[in-house]
Parts: C-alpha cells; sequence; structure tokens
C-alpha cells in the first residue's frame, strides 16, 4: 500500500511538472549543404519563398515578368515556365517570423526536395543574423551567378553594404531603399508657421535644437509635434558612432546618442510635445495619423507612407501631407532577398534577384505604381528631376526630390546582430522612464536585465560617461 | 468455510488430477490485456512528458543556448544556472505571480460561494438556473489570448473604458491602465476572475448538493436563520472541496501567463511588475537558452511538486475514511 501511494504521488508529481515542461531540443545541424549550396543541378518544379507580410509576394505577382498567374487564395504563385511559387507566410510580431523560419533553416537538410526553402526574406534589423558566413544560409550572390559589380551596379551602395558579410562578399539584395523623411500635416504647418512648402518646414526643423523651438510653437497652437516616444528612436539610433556590439565582442555599448535620444525624449515629453508613450504600431499611433488628430509629423520612408500612413488617414480623406528631410538622415526597414542554401532552383532565384533588384525597368514601374522607393540610383535620379510625377496623397508634391537626396546620406555600417533586441529593449525599458513609473538608473538596469535574457552570451552593458 | 466442499487430500487420486487441472485453468492470466490497454497511454507519456522532463532538468547544468543562429554548448557548467536564477530577480517573478493570483482569487472563491448557496438554495426558486450556470461558465469558453487583446483594447488610452470615464467626469484625462501597476496587475487578476469564477461556483454547487437535506431539515426546526445555515452547516461540510479548489487554483496561478503575457506583449510592463514566472521562462526561450529554461522549470516542478503532494494528502484522507469503511464491510461478511 505505501508502495503504491509512492508511485501514484511519483506520478501525479511528474504529471503535473509534464504540464510545465513542454519544449523538447532539437539540434541545429549545419544548414550548409557541405561545399555546394545546392541540393541539385536540375531546376526543381516548386520555389518556396518564405516572408512576413504581403509586401514582396505583391512585387513579385504584380511586376516580375515571368508570373503567369497566382491562385486566388494568393498561396501559390504560377510561372510562365510552369514552376510554381510556393508562399508561406508569418507575421513579424513577436519574432514568429524568425522563429518559424529558423526552424524550418533546422531542417534544411533533410527536408524533401519541394519542401525546402529556396528564398526567405530578411529586414534590415535582422539581416545580419542571417548572411553571417560561418552560418552560410544565405547564398554568396556571386555562387547564383550574379556579378554585384556588374549586374547591380545601380543600386544603393549602403544597401549591398548592409548585405555584405564580414569578408564584403554580398549575399542578399534589396529592391527597394528606406530614406526616411519627416512626414507632416499641411493644415497646421501652415496655421502655425504660415507655410507648408517643404523646403521652409525643413528649414524650421533643419536640426534638433529648431525641431524644438517648432515644438514649443506647435504647443502653443494647441498640437503635438510627435505621436508617440519612439518615434524618433531610430533618427537617433541610425546616427550612432559605433555599433551596439563589436565584432567579436561581447559588449553592448550604449552610444551617447542613444542616451541623447532618451533625454531628449523625456524633456519633450514632458514638455508636452510628444502625445503618447504607447509604442510604434499601437491602437493610438493608427488614430494619432488620422484626419482628425493634433499631431503634426511623423518620421518614415516612403513605404511608411504607402503601407501605414495611407490606410490609416483614409484613402477618401481630403490630401493633405506633405513630406520634407528629416533633421538627420536615416534608414527605417528595408526588405532583403536571401537565397537559401540546399535549394533546387538556383536559376529562378538568380532571375528573380535580378529582374526584381537589378532591372531599372521593372525597378521604374514599381516606384511609379506604389510609390515605394527602389534601389536604382540613376532611376530615382530621374524621377526626381520628372516634373510631371506628382503624389496625389502628397498634395502634388514629387516625393522622389526628398527621397532621392537622402538616400545619398545615408550610412550603414554599424549594423550587429544584435541590433533587434538593443532596439525593442530600448523602446520598452525606457517606456516606463517616460511614464515616470521608474527612475532613469531602474530603467537603465532593466534594460540590462532584458538584454541578457534575450543574449546570453552579452556579458555586459556600458553606459557612454 | 464450514460448506466447502472436499478437501483436495480426502478425494480420490482421480478427481484430485481434475481439479488440479481446473486449478491451472482457474489461473489463466487476463492481465496482460489491462497492461495492453493501458501501454498507449504509457508510451505516450514516456516519449512526450519523460523524456522531455529529464532532458530538462539534465539540460539545467548546461550551458545551452543559441545566438543569432549559432548554437553554443551543451557545456556542463555545474550549478551556476541556478545560482544566476536566484541571483535574478526570481522573487520579484514570483511574487509578481503570487499578488495577482490572490487579487483574481479572493473575488472568485468569494462570488463562487455566493452564487453556489443561491443556485442550491431551494427556498430561492430561482428560475432559469441552467441558463445562469452556462452563461457565468461561457468566459472560460474564450481563448486566454482573445480575452486579454479584447480588455487590451478596451483599456487602451484611447479605448472606449477611457472615453466613456472623460464622458461621464470621472477621469479629467485619459488613464493609462497599462502603464501603471496597480492597472494592469488588477487587469490581469480581473480576467483571471472572470474566466475561473463559474468553474468554482459549478464545483461548489455540487459539493454543496452532496449534503444531505436532512442535515438541512433538522436545522430549520431548530429555528436556525440563513446565515447560521451557511456559516455553521455549509461551510464546514465544504471544507475539502473549498481546500481543493484553492490547491488547484494555486497551481493554476503558479503556471499563469496567457493573459499578462497577451496583455503586456510578453514584457511584463510597467517595470517588470506583471512578470510571471512562466512568462520568465519565455524570455529565456526566445534566446533558447536550454540551460537557465530547465533551471527555472525545475524550480517550478519542485514547488508545484510540493503542492501536488498536498492535494494528493488531502485527497488521500478523504479515500482512507471510505477504505475503512469498506474494510468494516469485509468484516462483516
Amino acid at each position: 500500500m505505501k508502495n503504491k501511494q509512492v508511485i501514484a504521488l511519483l506520478m501525479s508529481v511528474l504529471m503535473g511538472a509534464g504540464v510545465l515542461t513542454g519544449c523538447g531540443s532539437a539540434s541545429m545541424a549545419s544548414t550548409g549543404a557541405g561545399g555546394s549550396y545546392f541540393s541539385s543541378d536540375e531546376e526543381g518544379k516548386v520555389i518556396n519563398i518564405w516572408t512576413w507580410n504581403e509586401e514582396f509576394r505583391n512585387r513579385v505577382t504584380d511586376y516580375y515578368p515571368e508570373v503567369k498567374e497566382t491562385s486566388s487564395d494568393g498561396t501559390v504563385t504560377t510561372l510562365k515556365d510552369g514552376t510554381e511559387i510556393h508562399w508561406t507566410i508569418n507575421p513579424n510580431q513577436d519574432g514568429v517570423y524568425q522563429d518559424k523560419l529558423d526552424e524550418a533553416l533546422k531542417q534544411q537538410a533533410s527536408a524533401d526536395q519541394d519542401d525546402k526553402i529556396d528564398i526567405f526574406l530578411a529586414e534590415t534589423d535582422y539581416l545580419v543574423k542571417y548572411i553571417d558566413k560561418d552560418i552560410d544560409v544565405a547564398i554568396p550572390l556571386k555562387e547564383l551567378g550574379i556579378d554585384p559589380e556588374s549586374d547591380l551596379y545601380d543600386q544603393y551602395k549602403y544597401t549591398k553594404d548592409a548585405a555584405c558579410d564580414a569578408d564584403g562578399v554580398q549575399r542578399a539584395t534589396s529592391w527597394q531603399g528606406c530614406p526616411g523623411v519627416f512626414i507632416y500635416r499641411r493644415d497646421i504647418a501652415r496655421e502655425v508657421f504660415g507655410t507648408d512648402d517643404p523646403d521652409e518646414v525643413h528649414a524650421l526643423i533643419a536640426d534638433w535644437d529648431k525641431y524644438n523651438e517648432a515644438a514649443e510653437k506647435l504647443k502653443e497652437a494647441g498640437y503635438y509635434m510627435n505621436s508617440s516616444t519612439i518615434d524618433t528612436q531610430r533618427v537617433y539610433t541610425n546616427n550612432t558612432k559605433a555599433p551596439w556590439v563589436e565584432k567579436g565582442s561581447t559588449t553592448v555599448k550604449v552610444d551617447e546618442n542613444v542616451v541623447k535620444w532618451i533625454k531628449d525624449t523625456k524633456e519633450n515629453l514632458d514638455k508636452g510635445y510628444i502625445h503618447t508613450t504607447d509604442g510604434q504600431w499601437a491602437d493610438t499611433w493608427n488614430k494619432d495619423q488620422g484626419a482628425d488628430s493634433k499631431v503634426f509629423g511623423f518620421f518614415g520612408p516612403a513605404w511608411f507612407v504607402d503601407f501605414t500612413l495611407t490606410p490609416n488617414y483614409g484613402e477618401s480623406a481630403e490630401p493633405n501631407w506633405g513630406i520634407c528631410e528629416s533633421p538627420q538622415a536615416y534608414n527605417w526597414g528595408g526588405s532583403f532577398i536571401v537565397g537559401c542554401s540546399g535549394t533546387d532552383n538556383k536559376e529562378h532565384i538568380k532571375d528573380i534577384m535580378l529582374s526584381l533588384t537589378g532591372n531599372k525597368d521593372v525597378l521604374l514601374d514599381i516606384a511609379k505604381g506604389t510609390g515605394d522607393f527602389t534601389n536604382t540610383q540613376s532611376g530615382m535620379k530621374e524621377l526626381s528631376e520628372d516634373d510631371s510625377f506628382k503624389s496625389e496623397f502628397l498634395c502634388g508634391q514629387n516625393p522622389y526630390k526628398i527621397y532621392a537626396p537622402a538616400a545619398e546620406n545615408i550610412v550603414m555600417d554599424k549594423l550587429s546582430p544584435y541590433d533587434q533586441g538593443c532596439v525593442e529593449a530600448l523602446g520598452n525599458s525606457f517606456g516606463d522612464y517616460f511614464n515616470d513609473k521608474v527612475d532613469f538608473e531602474k530603467a537603465k538596469e532593466n534594460f540590462e536585465t532584458t538584454i541578457k535574457e534575450r543574449y546570453p552570451d552579452i556579458t555586459e552593458v556600458v553606459w557612454p560617461e | 468455510m464450514e460448506n466447502a466442499p472436499l478437501r483436495t487430500e480426502e478425494m480420490p487420486t482421480e478427481t484430485r488430477k481434475e481439479v488440479s487441472v481446473m486449478n491451472t485453468r482457474k489461473k489463466i492470466d487476463y492481465s496482460k490485456w489491462g497492461y495492453i490497454f493501458i501501454a498507449p497511454f504509457f508510451i505516450c507519456f514516456f516519449i512526450f512528458s519523460l523524456i522531455p522532463l529529464v532532458d530538462t532538468i539534465r539540460y539545467s547544468f548546461f550551458q545551452y543556448y543559441t545566438t543569432g543562429l549559432k548554437e553554443v554548448g551543451p557545456n556542463f557548467t555545474g550549478i551556476s544556472n541556478y545560482v544566476e536564477l536566484f541571483a535574478s530577480d526570481l522573487g520579484k517573478y514570483t511574487w509578481n505571480t503570487f499578488i495577482m493570483w490572490i487579487i483574481g482569487f479572493v473575488p472568485q472563491i468569494i462570488i463562487a460561494l455566493i452564487l453556489a448557496a443561491w443556485f442550491t438554495d431551494c427556498r430561492l426558486k430561482i428560475h432559469g438556473k441552467g441558463f445562469f450556470k452556462v452563461v457565468i461558465y461561457l468566459p472560460n469558453l474564450i481563448m486566454a489570448s482573445a480575452f486579454s487583446m479584447l480588455f487590451f483594447t478596451l483599456f487602451s488610452e484611447v479605448g472606449p473604458i477611457n472615453s466613456m470615464m472623460m464622458q461621464l467626469g470621472f477621469f479629467e484625462k485619459p488613464f493609462k491602465f497599462l502603464a501603471s501597476v496597480g492597472g494592469s496587475r488588477s487587469l490581469v487578476a480581473i480576467m483571471n476572475f472572470l474566466m475561473w469564477f463559474g468553474n468554482t461556483t459549478i464545483m461548489l454547487m455540487a459539493a454543496i448538493m452532496g449534503i444531505s437535506p436532512d442535515i438541512f431539515e433538522a436545522a430549520e426546526i431548530d429555528g436556525c436563520n440563513n446565515t447560521q445555515r451557511f456559516f455553521k452547516i455549509t461551510l464546514p461540510l465544504i471544507k475539502p472541496i473549498l481546500a481543493y479548489s484553492l490547491i488547484t487554483s494555486l497551481i493554476g496561478g503558479l503556471q499563469m501567463f496567457d493573459v499578462p503575457q497577451i496583455l503586456t506583449g510578453g514584457k511584463g510592463t510597467p517595470d517588470r511588475t506583471t512578470m510571471t514566472l512562466i512568462m520568465f521562462l519565455n524570455q529565456h526561450l526566445k534566446a533558447r537558452n536550454y540551460g537557465m529554461a530547465g533551471a527555472l522549470s525545475v524550480y517550478l516542478f519542485i514547488v508545484s511538486g510540493i503542492l501536488c503532494a498536498i492535494v494528493y494528502r488531502m485527497m488521500n484522507n478523504e479515500s482512507d475514511y471510505g477504505e475503512k469503511k469498506s474494510k468494516k464491510k469485509g468484516e462483516r461478511s
């Protein structure tokens, strides 16, 4: 009897614990196909593409010349030669896309020929993670038969630099550039500053001191300069002197400019220049882009205008926005096409990459059709000089006049694999500080805790003097 | 035994043989079928529960995580994970979990008791009991994540609750529920309360209905009023079930994560005051840090093991009582 009790107790405890331990482990096999990046010399009949939203699929179905048709549910696109593109779309939020992608990359070597990932997309924030030369999941463009020097000569240099591994081998390519600009409400500009001309508005916010002066004027008139405390974050963090983590180091170095962002934002929030401490993509932020909001401006690149602001403002509302250069040049986002090691569709990957990122005509079509800023220096220059090109949403302004020079100033040599976590942790930990829930020191401590949890290999966090 | 047939020794030899054949026939063992029938469960249990469980414990002594796509370890590091775990804010997260559980549990048990007492009181003659039982149980059927998304929207800075309160003149400016410690913890507690009070009510109703009506009648004849009846009869008699729901809720509370996870986007804002133990575990799993996550799981394992042991003891005492009864019966026959 006693024995049975002990066994039963043991069992019940084990059962209880079983609930708590859902997660097994799988070993991360090297995904590189050992010497060759291609699992077969023959072209496969299925191209698997992994991405996180509709954007790239729409670019392919609308602008890739080889496309024949797409199934009504959007999961399969058939090319003219009969090859099928199978789309796998997982949302970016909470790292879902990366988690699933990482899991699938682990299985890449053992997956069936037609189930292997052939192309996946990566955002600038985590591109470095995938183009790492030791991991070797991203096929160097040269191996695909693309010479970045000659085939992609017209691309912006910074987009090519960002896609290079430690040895300078380019392993991904993008069809877009994401030079950030300042987007403002014309009616508020006219009311408060007496002008809505992009050059004159830019003069009013040419540097951060002037920017704050303008914010004060807006506040007196009952408006906010920004919606969220996070709005200016990228402008500051893109202009740091060093990456978050230097190569080979296990120390997160917080840049002076990051601390300046915290100080400035707190000050501006307390002065009433900023509407909310809710983050970007939050309800408040979306509503602040609406027609009856009191927020003067937003920071964002071309895709922000097209993909976020336009639907939030409402297609039917009276056009009321203008864009001008930001106080500091910055870059936000950028989707890169990555050929995945183990693929059996070498030729197709090459063709898709060349058509969508190296063909000026296609890129100009994308720009004209969607308002995206595309990765062709000469094309963007032409478009910016083309006075007949006007954006209705921006009240007849030619946005490329602003985008094109802004793109020239972007430098992207400070990427590290830790960027995404650092930027996210920064917003979250200091959100409490902005809300007066914790003091500066406590927020710093929370930032360090979060970073060390997210990246167990980080040993310390250093703050500027 | 008096009426038993002839003893074997007294039988003639041939009959004796037959009996021994009968005996062997009787010994045909059907118990293997029992084992075969329960085997699927045990196979599943060993593969999907026991092996991962043992692995988890093993990994808690290793340095084993992923950074980017690179895997580090497993390297044996002894108890360093445990040292690190107890040096972290583990106490704070345990406290968070406990406090959010208790603010939800207290109203839950009170409301459930009142409702159960009302529903089982035959003098009140409540109509449509079945309907109300379904309604109070309904919140439990909604997914916790959907429920917290709903609350997230309702209580956001520009949400309907804030605009209602401002129109009614209670608030001058929007109150940031999710940016205040009390606000966000109460929201979590309220949600857990709403989701689970129906369940508890139904359990307590069953307990109350199990009390013999004779006792209530006798009490009434003796001039017992409603309050006395509740506190002197109902409450003491459902104590075991009350204790049971306390413990199960405590174990459930220990594993609380879905509601705060969705409500705060997994960040436990503000200032990590809504970070529960399982959310803390999730933070480590984000980096696939099997070592630290393992150590934390072992900690949870021990805590919930203790709680399970208490439940088991409690339920075992109950059945001991039953066993004694049946033993007596056996003696009598």
